[in-house]
């Protein structure tokens, strides 16, 4: 209980203190947000009543307190630059949500990709990788030489896709599957209002893009855990109790090995959830990522804060979920 | 098992065989029914995606500035009067008009049968409306600036409406292109842009697109061809051409170069001159570029033809001035006051007399969205360089740019495009002293005075030997170094036809039509 009052006035603390910043970083920055919207032929009586419209003429003290205290509210405000129709502006809590669900399947997608090959894949890397170091020992029949060509190969393989920056990889996969295989049409992405299916059909590329160097990682990351632990003693305690090689690997090793993975693959949530801004523009996709480019470009404040506060609010709260799942995978952490 | 997985292998490629010589098959009957008379088969229906660079600013016509916005709301909505591909005006809601003698009472009759998408028709109320709206005289705030002088709007009968304005000026009818849209429509709670248009507004959604229907009821009988169209917006350049290969847009304007090179192939590339004056802008009032002769230098050091062969693979137009070529009556060709190739002795002559020898510091800065005109600066930085002028990019983002740049003024030198309607006067306009748009701080008497009397005159041929002395006076005092109106390079899919180039920003889609099938 203590605990989780502690991490709430941090969240809450953290929260305050990025929209100050975010607010600041916008008075700082050039780029006028009237000229932004209405260009360079507006006439001045448009651009002083769009001004008095957005509350511009007020100081930024003010205005931040007038922003935050419909934020407390749950009014989240209205986009400076998306009209919802001929004289409404668009409320920023019907854009964000409109563009969510594209980030979120996105994010999910990936997550299974990453979960799904990752952990098997790391799991058989570490077996690999110890046959070939202990030839004999658990590597079974096949020959230590055989392991350990595997293991490095792995290695070239993971730290080369490890490398290639999303952006690449995303247009990589565009150009393959795209336009060489014909697989899916680049830019044809199909709204979830519409076609649902399709919409999945379409994420399962980006997708792919986000997730490659993430498996690679994490699969990596998951084979040197597993290794370490190899080499404890308990290993060697519970081969000598008889303890049969499946047993070892997945009811002691594959457990302790998974706690710096579980914090490794909350990051990434966390980082893919927040909003796969590269990839996005990428595969053209209408997500969170894109709107918040396109937002600061436009100097469209509302947008901009409410996603900063948001991308901010999934990443400690993911951090707080992979802190309660210690709890479950390790129960010797107890509330302090 | 293995054997199974193998004949299901053959099925696979047998499969793929007889798709592929349907797909080659059905290319050819495509191609023999295209030679054999493709006059004859303009069928209406099917459905188009057009890219577009950016979002949509406005869902109102009247409060939209984008270029990129108004040329698609140019399906939606029109005004009195449109223009047409020649850059001369045609009559749409009106019928007619007529301008009295002195130029300050404008006569419209409107056209029988004109419908807003509402079904509604279209009354000399919605007219009457429309026209305060947009010159303030509803509620104080004028959106259209060239629409302040309107003094009145008048009913004359259910038919006529008298609109009264305060000073006589030729190229005003040019601005009653203003969207006319139903009385009320604007204050209205749940508006949705409706218009008199070729095509009616179906849905908006931010960051993907706009999505456009037939209009059954259009005026233009037989128009439009296509049943639906959506202009979808595309990320970058990169993005447009993967999207165009793979066949999720069909139409796409603004091209580079390079793209237009690679799309050749397999798409009809068509180039057509665009309605953007692109120059290196120079700040008439900051130091060294204050001396005349400072800026006649750069004017001589610059080789316009390399620059043109270089980003534009000589498309572009060469120019010398403001104003665009393919508004013939009003241009002068002032090319051979510098020449279009370099000239590194003049301009090292004018350096020294200057004051100098030694060359100086020159940052130019260019908003880093605009391709083209980055890839210009690189060609400008070594033709200076040559000269002993040692110039830098100052790479900007776009928002920064017209904060600074363009509304604050605070540069030394700049590339960028500025954009023309179809009045003659609107591009020359920017460089009187005062004008609020004189980013580049031009200052000259002699043109201040000339600009007012073009103005005053309602003789055209006058008013055109006027403007033509405004470009040379522009030219002589070197007030900026015009380089060229680079052409608009547009990818159009190889089964349409139609698609009409503007001199204005349009992206006119009432013409396009499917070859029939």
């Amino acid at each position: 209980m203590k605990y989780l009052v502690k991490k709430l006035i941090t969240l809450i603390m953290t929260l305050f203190l990025v929209s100050v910043a975010a607010f600041l970083a916008f008075q700082i920055i050039p780029g006028d947000v009237v000229t932004s919207i209405l260009g360079t032929e507006a006439t001045p009586e448009r651009e002083e009543q769009l001004r008095e419209e957005l509350g511009l003429n007020d100081p930024p003290v003010i205005r931040y307190f007038h922003w935050i205290k419909g934020v407390l509210q749950g009014d989240f405000g209205v986009s400076y630059r998306y009209s919802k129709n001929m004289n409404e502006m668009m409320p920023v809590a019907e854009l964000i949500g409109d563009k969510l669900p594209v980030t979120l399947w996105l994010a999910s997608i990936s997550l299974v990709f990453i979960v799904v090959i990752s952990l098997p894949l790391g799991v058989l890397w570490a077996g690999l990788a110890s046959g070939g170091e202990n030839n004999g020992k658990y590597g079974g029949n096949v020959g230590g030489a055989v392991c350990h060509g595997l293991d490095a190969a792995l290695g070239v393989m993971t730290q080369t896709t490890m490398a290639i920056p999303s952006f690449f990889l995303g247009i990589l996969v565009t150009y393959v599957f795209g336009i060489l295989l014909g697989a899916f049409a680049p830019g044809g992405y199909v709204s979830y209002r519409d076609n649902f299916a399709g919409f999945l059909g379409y994420l399962v590329f980006p997708a792919m893009s986000i997730s490659l160097p993430k498996i690679a990682m994490t699969a990596r990351f998951l084979r040197n855990s597993m290794l370490t632990e190899l080499s404890s003693d308990y290993v060697r305690t519970a081969y000598s109790k008889g303890a049969s090689k499946r047993r070892v690997m997945y009811g002691h090793v594959l457990r302790n090995a998974m706690m710096p993975v579980a914090t490794f693959l909350g990051m990434i949530v966390a980082e893919i959830v927040a909003g796969s801004i590269v990839v996005e523009q990428v595969f053209g996709l209408p997500g969170i990522g894109r709107l918040l480019v396109s937002s600061i470009s436009t100097r469209d404040f509302p947008v901009v804060e409410i996603l900063i506060l948001y991308i901010t609010f999934v990443v400690i709260f993911v951090y707080f979920l992979v802190d309660i799942l210690y709890r479950v995978i390790d129960p010797r952490i107890s509330e302090a | 098992m293995k054997t199974s997985f193998r004949n299901k292998k053959k099925l696979l490629s047998f499969l793929f065989a007889a798709l592929l010589i349907m797909a080659v098959l059905g290319g050819c009957a495509d191609g023999t029914g295209e030679s054999s008379g493709d006059n004859s088969s303009k069928e209406p229906g099917g459905s188009v995606v057009v890219g577009i660079q950016q979002d949509i600013d406005s869902l109102d016509p009247h409060k939209a500035t984008a270029a990129g916005t108004k040329e698609i709301l140019f399906n939606i909505f029109e005004g009195l009067v449109k223009p047409d591909e020649n850059g001369n005006l045609m009559n749409a809601v009106a019928s007619d008009y007529t301008i009295s003698q002195d130029g300050l009472v404008y006569t419209f009759t409107l056209r029988d049968n004109v419908k807003f998408h509402n079904g509604n028709a279209v009354t000399a109320e919605d007219v009457k409306y429309s026209l305060e709206r947009v010159s303030g005289l509803l509620d104080g705030t004028p959106l259209i600036s060239t629409l302040k002088t309107i003094q009145s709007v008048e009913i004359l009968d259910e038919k006529t409406v008298q609109v009264t304005v305060g000073s006589a000026n030729t190229e005003l009818i040019y601005s009653f292109v203003a969207a006319i849209i139903p009385a009320g429509s604007g204050e209205d709670e749940s508006a949705n842009p409706v218009g008199t248009g070729p095509f009616s507004f179906v849905s908006y959604t931010p960051l993907e697109g706009i999505v456009l229907a037939k209009n059954p009821d259009y005026w233009q009988t037989g128009l439009p061809y296509l049943d639906q169209v959506h202009f979808k917006i595309v990320n970058s350049a990169d993005t447009a051409l993967m999207e165009l290969q793979g066949g999720a847009i069909h139409i796409y304007a603004y091209l580079t170069d390079s793209q237009a090179q690679a799309l050749k192939g397999s798409h009809q590339v068509l180039a057509s001159a665009s309605n953007v004056v692109q120059a290196l802008f120079l700040n008439n009032a900051v130091a060294p570029l204050d001396d005349v002769r400072v800026r006649q230098a750069i004017l001589y050091a610059i080789d316009k033809e390399e620059i043109n062969d270089f980003v534009g693979g000589g498309s572009g137009t060469l120019i010398s001035s403001a104003m665009l070529p393919t508004l013939k009556d009003n241009y002068v060709d002032l090319n051979d006051t510098y020449g279009t190739k370099a000239n590194v002795e003049k301009a090292k002559e004018l350096l020294k007399d200057a004051g100098y020898e030694n060359g100086f510091n020159l940052e130019i800065a260019i908003p880093s969205n605009y391709e083209f005109h980055m890839q210009t600066g690189e060609v400008v930085v070594e033709q200076l360089k040559a000269v002993g002028i040692n110039a830098t990019i100052k790479a900007m983002e776009w928002s920064s740019w017209l904060d600074e740049v363009y509304n604050g003024r605070q540069y030394t030198a700049t590339i960028s495009g500025i954009t023309c309607d179809m009045t003659p006067g609107y591009l020359l306009n920017r460089f009187q002293t005062t004008s609020k748009k004189n980013f580049i701080n031009f200052a000259n008497v002699q043109y201040d005075e000339l600009y007012v009397k073009a103005q005053e005159t309602l003789d055209l041929a006058q008013k055109a030997e006027y403007y033509k002395q405004l470009q040379k006076i522009l030219c002589d005092e070197a007030g900026s170094a015009f380089l060229q109106v680079p052409a608009n390079m547009t990818a159009i899919d190889k089964n349409l036809t139609g698609y009409k180039f503007y001199p204005v920003y349009v992206q006119d889609m009432s013409t396009v039509y499917f070859n029939g099938k």
